[in-house]
């Protein structure tokens, strides 16, 4: 077995017992990905060198004593999380250049655990789509398919773990931009609750949706990766200052008596029937485990799409209105005035996806259309936020599926938008409700493709959904399907 | 016809605060460009702002000073335009729940007492500022300082109570006077500290329908402010009369030519899509800490001018002068405090310390002559040691070398003589050596009595206690 294969929890036991070096590990990550990344495209930056130097610091640290459980660990970032001296783009044209001066929260916690980053991943473009095409630096490759979309917008974090580039990755997911590539990639993708991590130091998108969360090869890494990277802080107005639980001591196979509940809504004719087949069995897993199955409804899930898709680029056209070509980023030459210079430097620089969405953001909060748009999403937002409320008055998981069809194809739904947005449908609700969420895979496809499960919590009961997901885990094979690249 | 003017005041006060409203950069003004700027007020990808509480304090402490209600809860906002002085493409402000509504201020002047109504006060970050020169290597172009980026302002916005620029004076100078005084603002309104923008618009008398309104932006003195608003309602009444239209636009004064030009076009004008700052969360403010925040008010300069009128019985104009500034206010009252006597301490506080200020070009907190050595000089005064004349003397050594009045009064002999035999020894070589003068009081001519007094006073020099001089000089003239 290659040191790139494993989990957290495995090389940590390696690392711990002195069996590998963190140095090594790193060397095998790096080899994997000059193997692979040309055909997965997963990594916009590879930052080798300082990987390997912060490899042999991880193992005098190990060495001393001193190990975290991702102490020398080789990890990986969406490039959405800004690393000091270390090129951020958020797969932009507008931040090819651009080379923060600090570090974002969640990098700083990771890299205090002692963790190795080896690069920034790809995603779609400021985070917005649903299939990683968006991207000034060409799209990712779903590592089991090549043909497919690993997902979006973190395809790149899916994509690597998926493709064994790294141990586990980080993400960002605003509509589902962890669990959805998650699932299409055959991972294990967790979005806490809104304000669980902080957003300090991740390229806002829309910020009253985004999160950050990990991508890895299984619960028990996802449940490491969280406790890491959570907690109160204050350079976050929005992070929660609520303790931060050992979430690993909610791995437990255990689910007698807890109450899953199948919201009606999720569960429509248009499913795809590879996807309805992973469901029925995972319900069936349950059953057996004990779990009780009960029906729900969630009454506003049919305004979800509408609704995000008008708050997220309310806040998204505000968001990127600092990207003007005036203090750092992509400026326009020979612009023959400042006028000129901010649109032309906004018409170099985005893609077409942020364009419209900028667009479509400018206009819901104009003048004379804000109540009509803006104003009147908010309030059904408060209505999707109150279904999920008053389900969890008598359920402790809700389960669905992760999106209504494994991956598609690559350049399939590009030319249709609406198409697009419809992929990010189950996952959705959850960022409007702000609650948590998490994707573990559950089946594969007649066509070879993952398939996931979607484990819905309370807000702030990741580790219910963790127990949930765990048991499942234990019960079940599918985490040990590989892509074979 | 005849017209009627209506003016609004928006008032933009900087906060005296250490560090900026959304980061810990300091707020020095002064410094090089864009050395207190970290990323939160460049407005850096993934940066978050952070409220700074210290600012909410001070809106409360506004709010209260100006008779506003403190909302319980209050929303940031999101004003979206492009700038390049604006880091992130919009500036974060409250709109439509800030933090203080429906205040007013009570304003004195010719008109009697006028309560002028305030809207709302709210909290806001400024922008920063673009130099346009040779630096050196921007090729003569223009660069951008962000230093002041993120400084936290209140915007207080006033109801249109008011109908003329006396009036409009008379509010921003009273509302200066209270922010300066709750110590919230350092009034410098040269570097902007206090600035207003002026909204005008003419109707005619008796319409209760309001014209067209422009706002002046940016206007930093009393005086331009006066002239700003007169030359507006001036234009706006010949536009009117000449069959032409008032449009809403947004103008600029020119102190050069004491008139405004307009600024930007309709075809400008914005949609600023305000919307809740998601970055921030709702600003929750308690009972308590409003009331804590009440009792922490320093007594405001409507509440010493009453106070000082009826407690210490100084008349209307020394309670005027002595409450116009607090440091003034506070200096008057330390010497209280030592144990002066109230008139006394306001003739000397208002006539040789502010003489002595003004001349110097110093501020009250600078002043050489503290409260203690000043009383200790007016207890001379009283004690009968020295004169009103010689303490100005001995007034003016403390000024310039320090020390106390009874050593100045030792060293230099300016004990007060009091003694008749030393002072009817004087009178008498006087009256010896002015024999024709001594006739012509004897004639009637009380005139003359002055002479006597300044001669016995210069050869005593300054130091016959006047009085005992009086005194003696009436018994011998009339022999
Ligand atoms: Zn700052």
């Amino acid at each position: 077995m290659e040191l790139y294969e494993l989990t957290i929890h495995e090389m940590n036991e390696l690392l711990k017992a002195r069996k590998v070096s963190s140095v090594e590990a790193v060397q095998s990550c790096l080899a994997r990905i000059e193997a692979t990344d040309t055909r997965v495209n997963a990594f916009i930056t590879i930052t080798g060198d300082e990987a390997l130097k912060a490899a042999a610091a991880a193992d005098q640290q190990i060495a001393a004593g001193n190990i975290h459980s991702l102490t020398g660990v080789p990890l990986a970032l969406k490039d959405i999380f800004v690393t000091k001296g270390i090129r951020t783009t958020c797969a932009s044209k507008m931040l090819d250049n651009y080379i923060p001066p600090y570090d974002s929260t969640s990098w700083l916690k990771l890299k205090d655990c002692g963790a190795v980053m080896l690069g920034k991943l790809n995603q779609d473009e400021f985070a917005m789509g649903s299939s990683c095409e968006n991207s000034a630096y060409g799209p990712t490759r779903n590592p089991w398919n090549s043909e497919c979309i690993p997902g979006g917008s973190s395809g790149g974090s899916a994509a690597a773990v998926a493709a064994q580039q790294a141990i586990a990755t980080l993400g960002t997911d605003t509509g589902g931009s962890i669990r959805q590539p998650a699932s299409h990639c055959g991972c294990v993708g967790l979005k806490p609750t809104y304000g669980r991590v902080s957003r300090y130091g991740v390229i806002a998108y829309a910020s009253s949706l985004d999160q950050v969360g990990p991508v890895t090869r299984d619960v028990t890494d996802a449940a490491i990766m969280l406790g890491t990277v959570a907690g109160h802080d204050p350079l976050d107005s929005t992070s929660v200052a609520m303790p931060v639980p050992d979430y690993t001591r909610s791995l437990l196979s255990d689910v007698k008596g807890m109450k899953i509940a199948l919201p009606k809504e999720y569960f429509i004719d248009g499913l795809d029937p590879d996807v309805q087949k992973a469901m029925d069995a995972a319900i069936e897993t349950y059953r057996k485990l004990g779990a009780e199955i009960v029906e729900i409804t969630l009454p506003h899930t049919d305004y979800a799409v509408a609704c995000y898709y008008l708050i997220a680029t309310a806040e998204a056209s505000s968001n990127l209105a600092r990207y003007e070509g005036v203090r750092f980023g992509h400026r326009a030459a020979e612009a023959k005035n400042l006028l000129e210079m901010f649109m032309k430097s906004r018409a170099e620089g985005f893609g077409a996806e942020v364009k419209r969405r900028i667009m479509l953001g400018t206009y819901a909060l104009s003048s004379g259309y804000y109540d009509a748009y803006y104003l009147k999403a908010q309030k059904v937002r408060t209505l999707i936020m109150q279904d999920f409320l008053k389900a969890f008055e008598g359920v402790d998981v809700i389960l669905t599926p992760v999106a209504p069809t494994p991956a598609f194809k690559i350049g399939e739904k590009t030319s249709d938008p609406l198409q697009m947005y419809l992929s990010d449908i189950f996952t959705i609700p959850v960022n409007l409700a702000g609650t948590c969420g998490i994707s573990v895979p559950a089946g594969i496809s007649q066509s070879g493709l993952p398939i996931g499960l979607q484990l819905i919590g309370r807000p702030f009961g990741e580790e219910t959904i963790i127990r949930a997901a765990y048991a499942f885990e234990q019960a079940t094979e599918w985490q040990k399907q590989k892509a074979k690249l | 016809m005849k017209y009627q003017p209506v003016i609004g005041l928006e008032v933009h006060v900087q906060l005296k605060t250490n560090t900026k409203i959304f980061c810990g950069c300091s707020t020095q003004f002064g410094a090089s460009p864009n050395s207190q700027t970290c990323p939160v007020c460049l407005g850096l990808p993934g940066a978050l702002p952070v409220l700074n509480k210290k600012v909410v304090e001070y809106a409360i402490k506004a709010g209260l000073a100006t008779n506003c209600a403190i909302s319980p809860r209050s929303i940031f906002a999101r004003k979206n335009y492009f700038y390049p002085d604006l880091p992130k493409g919009y500036q974060i402000s409250q709109y439509e729940l800030p933090i203080c509504v429906g205040g007013h201020l009570d304003i004195d002047g010719e008109w009697g007492t006028k309560r002028i109504g305030i809207t709302r006060i709210h909290m806001e970050e400024d922008a920063g500022k673009l130099v346009h020169s040779d630096i050196p290597g921007l090729g003569g172009g223009s660069g951008v300082d962000l230093n002041r980026a993120c400084t936290p302002l209140l915007e207080i916005v006033s109801e249109p109570d008011i109908r003329t620029a006396d009036e409009a004076v008379a509010y921003l100078k009273k509302l200066h006077q209270i922010v300066v005084y709750l110590g919230i603002c350092d009034g410098n309104m040269e570097e902007g500290s206090f600035r207003c923008d002026a909204n005008v618009s003419v109707m005619p008398v008796g319409s209760d329908k309001f014209g067209t309104r422009t706002e002046t932006k940016n206007v930093n003195s009393f005086r331009f402010v006066k002239q700003a608003i007169e030359h507006e309602i001036e234009r706006q009444i010949e536009l009117i009369e000449d069959g032409g239209k008032v449009i809403q636009e947004t103008r600029l004064f020119d102190p050069n030519t004491g008139e405004t030009r307009s600024m930007r076009g309709k075809e400008e004008a914005h949609d600023y899509r305000y919307f809740p700052d998601p970055d921030l969360v709702p600003l929750v403010i308690s009972n308590d800490w409003v009331e804590d925040t009440r009792l922490s008010l320093p007594e405001l300069p409507e509440a010493k001018f009453a106070r000082y009128q009826s407690d210490l019985g100084l008349t209307p104009y020394d309670a005027e002068v002595l409450t116009a500034t607090r440091e003034l206010a506070e200096y008057f009252e330390s010497c209280l405090t030592a144990g002066a006597q109230p008139k006394m301490a306001a003739n000397w506080a208002m006539g040789e310390v502010t003489r002595g200020l003004n001349d110097a070009g110093l501020s009250i907190s600078d002043c050489p002559v503290t409260p203690l050595q000043l009383v200790e000089l007016l207890q001379l005064i009283e004690k009968g040691t020295v004169s009103g004349k010689i303490a100005k003397t001995v007034f003016d050594e403390l000024w310039q070398n320090g020390g106390t009045a009874a050593k100045i009064v030792e060293e230099k002999g300016l004990v007060q003589v009091s003694d008749t035999g030393e002072i009817e020894k004087i009178i008498d070589e006087i009256m010896a050596a002015n024999m024709g003068q001594v006739e012509e009081y004897r004639g009637g001519k009380d005139k003359v009595f002055g002479f006597f007094v300044g001669q016995v006073m210069r050869a005593s020099k300054g130091k016959a206690n006047p009085a005992v001089v009086n005194e003696l000089l009436v018994k011998k003239l009339k022999g």
